[in-house]
């Protein structure tokens, strides 16, 4: 038991605070791309997300990714600090337990936020299909299963982690989420997306964004929030936090610019909806980086994971694979572009500082590990959700609206078709 | 008593409304309407997939007059909405039988 450190505690709150407004900007720019008649169900994955993820996380989640009793460096006991009891958060007199400065109940908090938006990230690769009901279980099941394992793996003192296996190679660097919560996210997307398969008619009928100015305010949130997400994970109120800070702000930067030039030279326009992707991106590939890159190495990252991320969105029509928003091609790609490229960008161990190959080798294996037991995971519990509850609504149900049918709402008044009011109750 | 119809582009409303009122046409029903003719839609991108729009935004304006006016309003229309550019519209006329006014019951030109 610790001294509190009372400004660094203060900086934890906030940015869990911070961190936990993703997701509802999350819904906001998911929800502005999908057409009119989705918007809430799209919404509402990421809603249904926070309520599910945010319960389920002081039940098991946390002890599953920081208890003591590790199984393999692959999780540890669910049933050790079930409810944050068994001694780990908080001492048998009910006092809060300060690790380095930090009450441990504020880092449960914080964790917890990262938990709920991972699984919001995935809802991208399911847009205007699929049964509310299965994405709850789902949801349930994958970070249960999926996340809490890799946040184990990569956090906790697991496998992908600096005291594990991988390390002798060169200490593999994750700063605040590139495997646990993009690759993961992003490979989980991808494996959803060929097991739910396409919305009727993806790629021959028009599925325009309906509403730009909400996924450039649910941008907006995304990046500020991001600045807890990273400056968060230095765990201080400190240089590297400040580090961390200015990282995610040039990369994010440097993206906008890649994304919009690799579209101008290629489609002929500069779009709101390639800024607002841009972002993310960059946000994206800087989330491994964040504490290992000097903010010029941010703009090369920026630049590449902006014009990279630009060209990968496409590969769905090529491949016919209806990841509807993208999760693939920006959290998938930007993080694998984010983790790798730290093994030449890093200033300790980085090929561009001196360093030689061993760091790059070390990211690109704890990469494929992460998206191959990522993969193996998801694959398995969508295919038993499809034999047993099944996945897709009806095509009635997605044709006319997933909103009305499923959730007995319309995101507006001109899409409850021509209805009269006849009676209302009370 | 003719219905006079014209399908134009939005930003020659302003002109067709103020040639017609000079004209002196006292009343007349504007609504949005979307289509296309000869020069089809347009396209966009978004996320590099390039998607055609078919469906234009036009205005619909439509005059009731009397038989022998309806070339006259006709002609004001066209005249006040013409750029010369494909997409202008169309104007065509069709025969009414009856017009009745709701306020005070009057029927067929008394009714204009």
């Amino acid at each position: 038991m610790g001294e509190l450190d009372s400004g660094l505690t203060a900086w934890m709150l906030v940015s869990a605070s911070l961190v936990l407004l993703m997701t509802p900007g999350l819904a906001l720019f998911y929800g502005g791309m999908v057409r009119g008649k989705a918007v809430l169900n799209m919404m509402m994955m990421s809603f249904g997300a926070m309520g599910l993820v945010g319960v389920i996380y002081v039940l098991w989640g946390w002890s599953m990714s920081y208890g003591e009793q590790s199984f393999g460096g692959l999780f540890a006991n669910p049933f050790e600090q079930f409810g944050l009891g068994g001694g780990g958060v908080f001492t048998p007199e009910g006092e809060a337990i300060i690790e380095d400065g930090l009450p441990l109940i504020v880092d449960v908090g914080f964790q917890a936020t990262f938990a709920i938006i991972t699984v919001a990230l995935i809802s991208g690769a399911l847009a205007e299909r699929v049964k509310f009901g299965t994405w709850m279980v789902f949801s349930g099941l994958w970070v249960t299963l999926a996340f809490f394992p890799m946040a184990h793996m990569v956090w906790g003192g697991g496998l992908l982690s600096e005291d594990g296996p991988f390390a002798g190679i060169a200490e593999p660097v994750d700063f605040a989420g590139g495997t646990v919560v993009h690759i993961n996210a992003g490979i989980a997307a991808l494996v959803l997306a060929l097991v739910v398969g396409k919305r009727r008619n993806f790629g021959r009928e028009p599925m325009r964004p309906h509403n730009l100015p909400l996924v450039m305010l649910g941008a907006a949130l995304l990046w500020f929030g991001w600045f807890g997400f990273n400056a968060g994970s230095a765990y201080g109120a400190d240089g590297l936090a400040g580090l961390a800070w200015v990282n995610t702000a040039t990369c994010a930067a440097a993206a906008i610019l890649g994304w919009l030039v690799t579209e101008k030279i290629r489609d002929g326009h500069a779009t709101s909806l390639g800024a607002a992707s841009g972002i993310v991106a960059g946000l994206v590939a800087i989330t491994p980086a964040a504490g290992s890159l000097t903010p010029v190495g941010s703009i090369i990252l920026g630049l590449v994971a902006g014009a990279l991320c630009a060209l990968a969105v496409g590969l769905k029509y090529k491949f016919g694979y209806d990841d509807s928003l993208d999760v693939v091609g920006v959290h998938l790609v930007g993080g694998l572009v984010g983790t790798v490229l730290i093994g030449f960008l890093a200033t300790d161990g980085g090929l561009f500082y001196g360093g030689g190959f061993e760091l790059t080798l070390v990211q690109i294996i704890i990469a494929v590990v992460a998206m191959v037991l990522s993969a193996v995971v998801t694959l398995v519990i969508a295919l038993a959700l499809k034999a047993t509850m099944g996945w897709r609504v009806s095509d009635e149900v997605e044709v006319g609206g997933i909103d009305l049918a499923v959730h007995g709402e319309a995101g507006y008044e001109s899409l409850g078709g021509a209805r009269v009011t006849t009676e209302v109750k009370a | 008593m003719k219905l006079v119809t014209g399908v134009i582009q939005p930003h020659r409303l302003d002109d067709v409304k103020s040639a017609l009122e000079a004209a002196g046409i006292r009343g007349m029903t504007v609504s949005e309407a979307s289509g296309y003719g000869r020069q089809r839609g347009h396209t966009e991108v978004y996320r590099g997939a390039e998607y055609t729009v078919d469906l234009i935004p036009k205005v619909r304006i439509e005059v009731l007059v009397d038989d022998e006016d309806a070339t006259a309003v006709t002609e004001v229309i066209v005249g006040a909405a013409q750029t010369g550019k494909i997409g202008d519209g169309k104007v065509w006329v069709v025969p009414v039988d009856d017009v009745a006014r709701v306020r005070t019951g009057e029927h067929g030109t008394a009714a204009l």
